[in-house]
C-alpha cells in the first residue's frame, strides 16, 4: 500500500462513521414519557366475573380468538383443601362463567393481564429489542421487529404472552399504549362496571392510587420472582398462582 | 524503509480489515433503524407507532358531551358509576361520525344477565338474580330501566 491510498481511505472511512451516527431523533407528541410511570390496580373483592374486560379488550386491540391480553379466573378453595383449588376460566370468560358447580367454600373471581413488570424477564431474553419497558413503565412488543421467536413466551412467568397466529409474532398486554397517551384509561378498565380494574399512574401524585397502596393490604403475583410487578392485587387469596 | 520491505502482505491485510470494517458499517446503518437505541435496546419509533393506533372505546366522558339527558338520568342511580361502553361496546366510531354509524339496539333479556346472574362467586353485595325465577322469562326492562335500575311507579325509558 502506498501513502496515496491510505490518504485516500481515511476520509472515505470518516465519512462512513458519520452516516452512522447520523439520523435526528423523530419529534415527539404533548405526551412526556417521563412524567408517567403506569401500573395497574385489581380489586379481587369488586370483580363480578362479567367478562366485559375480555370483550372491551379483544375489540380494542383486535385480539385473535382463542388467545387473550387479560382473562378472567374463577377460584374455588374448598374448605377441606386450601391449598389447591380449582381454577377455571371457559374462553378466558368471554362470555362469563356458568354458575359454580359447588357453591360451599370460598369462590371469588381474579383478572389477569400483563404485570408490565419493572424487572421484565421476557426483556431480558429478547434477541433483537423487539420488546421492551417503555421510559414510562409499559412493557411494550414492536411487532415490526419481532422475529417470532417464542423465547418471551417461555420466560414470562404469568403467561401472559402468546403468539399471534396471524402475524407470527408475540403478543401482549399493551396497557392500551395508544390510549393512555391520549389521556384515556384502558379499554378493560373503561368497560369494568364495578371498578375492579383501575389504571394507577404512580408518578402522579393526585392519582388515587397512592392513597390506596397506604390504606389497603395489596400483593402482587408471584413476588418470589423478584419481577417488581406494577399490577398491584388487593384481597389476594394466597392460593391465587 | 527497508525494514517494511516484507511487510506488504501484512498492509493488504490490514486493509482487507478495515475494508470489512467499512462494509460493515454500511451494512448495519442500513439495517438498523436511526431510532434504535434512543432509549434503550429497542427502535424508538416503535413508541410512536404503537401510540398512533386508532382508539376504539371513546371514553364515557365523550358519551356525556352529547346525551347529558341519559347522564342525568344515570347519576342519580345504582348504575351512575358504570361508563357507557361497558354496555354498548365500543362506539368511537359512532362518535366521530354520529349520523351514519348508529350503535346496536342492545337486548336487555341478554345483556343485564351479563353481569346479574347469581354466580357464588360474585360478591356478597353485588345484586345477583337467578333470572328464570326471578322473571320467569321476561325482559329486564319489563321493570328496570338499566339506566337507572331502582324500580320506580312511572318509570320512564
Amino acid at each position: 500500500m502506498t501513502r496515496r491510498h491510505l490518504l485516500l481511505l481515511l476520509p472515505a472511512a470518516g465519512l462512513a462513521w458519520q452516516h452512522v451516527l447520523a439520523g435526528t431523533p423523530e419529534s415527539s407528541p404533548n405526551y412526556k414519557t417521563s412524567e408517567h410511570w403506569w401500573g395497574m390496580l385489581i380489586d379481587i373483592p369488586k370483580c363480578i366475573g362479567c367478562g366485559n374486560c375480555v370483550r372491551a379488550c379483544q375489540s380494542e386491540n383486535d385480539v385473535p380468538d382463542g388467545y387473550f391480553r387479560t382473562w378472567v379466573e374463577r377460584y374455588h378453595v374448598s374448605d377441606y383443601d386450601i391449598e389447591n383449588p380449582i381454577v377455571d376460566s371457559p374462553d378466558g370468560a368471554k362470555h362469563g362463567f356458568p354458575p359454580a358447580k359447588d357453591p360451599s367454600g370460598k369462590n371469588f373471581f381474579v383478572p389477569k393481564l400483563c404485570n408490565h413488570c419493572a424487572d421484565s424477564p421476557c426483556t431480558q431474553v429478547c434477541p433483537v429489542g423487539a420488546t421492551f419497558i417503555s421510559p414510562d413503565g409499559v412493557v411494550l412488543v414492536d411487532k415490526q421487529y419481532c422475529l417470532g421467536c417464542r423465547y418471551c413466551v417461555q420466560a414470562c412467568p404469568y403467561g401472559c404472552r402468546f403468539i399471534n397466529p396471524h402475524t407470527e409474532t408475540a403478543e401482549k398486554c399493551s396497557l392500551c399504549y395508544h390510549r393512555i397517551t391520549k389521556g384515556l384509561t384502558t379499554a378493560c378498565c373503561e368497560s369494568c362496571p364495578t371498578g375492579a380494574r383501575q389504571l394507577a399512574d404512580l408518578k402522579n401524585p393526585n392519582d388515587p392510587i397512592h392513597e390506596f397502596l397506604k390504606t389497603h393490604s395489596v400483593q402482587v403475583l408471584k413476588p418470589s420472582m423478584a419481577t417488581h410487578s406494577k399490577t398491584f392485587y388487593y384481597g389476594l387469596d394466597g392460593s391465587v398462582r | 524503509m527497508d525494514r517494511f520491505k516484507d511487510a506488504g502482505h501484512l498492509f493488504r491485510l490490514a486493509a482487507v480489515f478495515l475494508l470489512g470494517v467499512l462494509v460493515f458499517m454500511g451494512v448495519r446503518s442500513l439495517m438498523v433503524p436511526k431510532s434504535f437505541g434512543e432509549y434503550g435496546h429497542y427502535r424508538g419509533n416503535a413508541l410512536a407507532d404503537i401510540a398512533a393506533r386508532p382508539i376504539n372505546f371513546a371514553g364515557h366522558q365523550t358519551c356525556e358531551t352529547c346525551h347529558s339527558d341519559v347522564f342525568d338520568k344515570k347519576k342519580d342511580g345504582r348504575h351512575a358509576h358504570v361508563n357507557c361502553e361497558a354496555c354498548h361496546g365500543a362506539l368511537a366510531k359512532h362518535a366521530d361520525d354520529p349520523t351514519s354509524v348508529q350503535p346496536p339496539k342492545l337486548d336487555a333479556a341478554v345483556l343485564c344477565v351479563r353481569c346479574h346472574e347469581a354466580n357464588a362467586a360474585k360478591p356478597r353485595t353485588f345484586p345477583q338474580v337467578a333470572s328464570e325465577e326471578h322473571s320467569s322469562g321476561l325482559a329486564c326492562d319489563t321493570c328496570h330501566q338499566p339506566h337507572s335500575p331502582a324500580i320506580t311507579a312511572g318509570a320512564t325509558k
